[in-house]
């Protein structure tokens, strides 16, 4: 397998915090690979300096084996990395169905679009098949702003996979929402992911992340801690640590082990 | 049958042409032909104005300078080439567009970097150092202005000359709006209205799309600005490079529905009308800044998002009666449950 993204040493500082302190790791074409680890780990920060939202401060960000490090978000989604954010942010005065057609222009020049219609017949069937896709179908032609919050987590993901990118990161996608939509959201990446494309997930649910992916990697304080199988991950102890504080005692790590198994 | 919206959108724009073209037919009295051209030229600013800071949020309050650009390139351009009034001085109103066109480059360039507020007011700071400009600078006359050549037409039919023109630049710029809103450029602009950083994620090329809405809003206000200066016969600082006239165009904007394609329009229609009246009735030059306030307050109160959103939001309402009306009338014993 080849290595798809490529995270080298990367470094990024906010005034005095380092929110990433040399942080490395790949991501295999294919895979649906989990990013975890405490509050204030970096994991949103990585995300941000891999979609070109925040520029790093040292090191290097590959996609493709090409450098990816100081290209901005529209450069980074043409290439073919869309994400969604752990907020929702979906374009709230417009149509369910025009927020899917934002992305359409991945392929063709800016300048295109001044003279092309806001969606040809064949983007709007696309739209309305990845609607129903996720589940939203019924709801194209709402204000996207009347969405309920686990509407908008489909709804982001669904406009994001428009453009047809390879790679797509997930921050929390099942922040937020109500169980049973869990499981429908799991069950539509795992989807995606047959369908060729390669995730990057940012969870809490530890169950969710166990469920869904092949490979995690913990990050603590802005530093890869390891990257393993689910179940090597959850019997690491450093990565108990990290959750907990950093402290050896027995009894901490079996609260720590409780908590990675809920 | 109920007709759908694009049938009556084409409707409507075919009663707005007709009347736009008959109206200086049936109406050829001069003082009202003026107030008529007088309308058209704040249709046309406001319309542009719209196309970029109704669609994408950015509220400009710069536009005066795209005027009053376009108003001393005629001028100046009229001069220069020795034009002795009548047609040929229309030729000029294109490069007013394009004057207006090649500084807002620049202008959108330094002014798009920032947001919100900031945009809001970097946009009134450069108005004002382009009318210091025009103040100061030789090539503008300073303070004692400029004259454009006096066509040697007729007073019959003299206004219909300008209006038809502006008429002309109307429909191309409603065109324009018309064509900006429907495409996949309009859903960018838009896009940014409503999440500038999201949108550069989903591959908008953001700052060009912005730029380019920014000059193509710049364009017909430049020509607007130069018919007005013909017609006028004379530019003075204060009043090409007005910022009342900002205020105007926004306040119309805003009055008939940010964003829609029908609001400016009406905007411009009904304030600017007003403000003629006053003017030529009153003789009261700012009487109508206080008629303005009071009919804001109404709007804000009344229809916060301006005349058009709000009416055609009760469309739907209006339609589901009359599709009742239309059905077959319930017996007489249930009419009187159902009044």
């Amino acid at each position: 397998m080849t290595a798809l993204l490529e995270i080298d040493d990367v470094k990024k500082s906010f005034g005095g915090l380092r929110a990433l302190d040399g942080a490395t790791f790949s991501v295999e074409e294919g895979s649906i690979a989990a990013l975890i680890g405490p509050n204030g780990s970096g994991k949103t920060t990585l995300f941000n300096v891999m979609t070109g939202y925040a520029q790093v401060d040292s090191g290097d960000i590959r996609f493709r084996g090409r450098s990816i490090t100081s290209a901005g978000p529209d450069r980074v989604f043409a290439l073919g990395i869309g994400r969604t954010f752990q907020l929702t942010r979906i374009f709230a005065r417009m149509t369910v169905l025009e927020n899917m057609l934002v992305a359409t222009q991945r392929h063709e020049g800016w300048l295109r679009s001044v003279f092309r219609a806001a969606g040809s017949p064949s983007e709007r069937e696309r739209a309305f098949e990845l609607l129903e896709f996720v589940g939203i179908a019924g709801l194209s032609s709402l204000p996207a702003g009347n969405l309920s919050y686990g509407q908008r987590k489909l709804l982001e993901l669904a406009y994001v996979l428009v453009a047809d990118p390879e790679v797509i990161l997930l921050d929390e996608p099942a922040g937020g929402v109500n169980p049973s939509l869990i499981n429908h959201i799991i069950d539509r990446i795992r989807e995606v992911n047959r369908a060729g494309k390669t995730l990057i997930v940012v969870e809490h649910d530890m169950q969710f992340v166990m469920d869904l992916c092949e490979r995690v990697t913990v990050l603590d304080q802005g530093r890869v801690l390891t990257t393993g199988s689910p179940d090597e991950v959850r019997s690491n102890p450093a990565v108990l640590d990290a959750y907990l504080g950093g402290d050896d005692e027995e009894e901490d790590d079996e609260v720590g082990a409780a908590v990675l198994e809920t | 049958m109920i007709p759908s919206r694009t049938a009556l959108g084409v409707l409507g724009g075919l009663v707005a042409l007709a009347i736009l073209v008959g109206f200086p037919l049936a109406f050829s009295n001069p003082t009202t032909t003026t107030i008529a051209f007088f309308v058209l030229i704040f249709m046309i600013a406001t319309t542009a104005w719209n196309a970029f800071s109704g669609l994408s949020g950015y509220i400009a309050l710069g536009h005066a300078v795209f005027f009053g650009s376009g108003a001393y390139a005629l001028a100046i351009g009229a001069e220069k080439l020795h034009l002795s009034g009548g047609w040929s001085v229309f030729a000029l109103v294109p490069v007013s567009g394009v004057v207006a066109g090649v500084i807002a480059v620049p202008f959108g360039l330094v002014a798009l970097r920032t947001r919100r507020h900031t945009f809001v007011v970097i946009t009134i700071a450069i108005f004002f150092i382009f009318q210091l400009l025009a103040f100061n600078l030789g090539i503008t006359g300073g303070s004692s202005g400029l004259q454009t050549p006096t066509p040697l037409w007729t007073a019959v039919g003299y206004n219909q000359r300008f209006y038809y023109v502006a008429a002309a630049i109307l429909v191309l710029t409603v065109a324009m709006a018309c064509g900006i809103r429907y495409s996949r450029f309009g859903l960018q602009l838009l896009a940014i209205r409503d999440d500038e950083d999201r949108a550069r994620g989903l591959g908008v090329r953001t700052r060009r799309v912005k730029l380019l809405a920014f000059v193509a809003s710049a364009i017909p206000t430049g020509m607007a600005g130069g018919v007005y200066a013909y017609f006028l016969g004379q530019i003075f600082p204060q009043f090409a490079f007005d910022p009342l006239f900002d205020i105007s165009i926004a306040l119309m904007a805003f009055f008939g529905g940010l964003g829609t394609l029908t609001g400016p329009l009406l905007g411009a229609l009904v304030l600017e009308s007003l403000q003629q009246e006053f003017t030529l009735n009153f003789s009261a030059g700012s009487l109508y800044l206080i008629v303005y306030g009071a009919l804001f307050l109404v709007v804000i109160l009344l229809l916060p998002r301006g005349v058009v959103p709000t009416l055609s939001s009760l469309a739907p309402r209006v339609r589901e009666q009359i599709r009742r009306r239309a059905e077959v009338p319930p017996p007489p014993d249930q009419a009187r449950d159902v009044a």
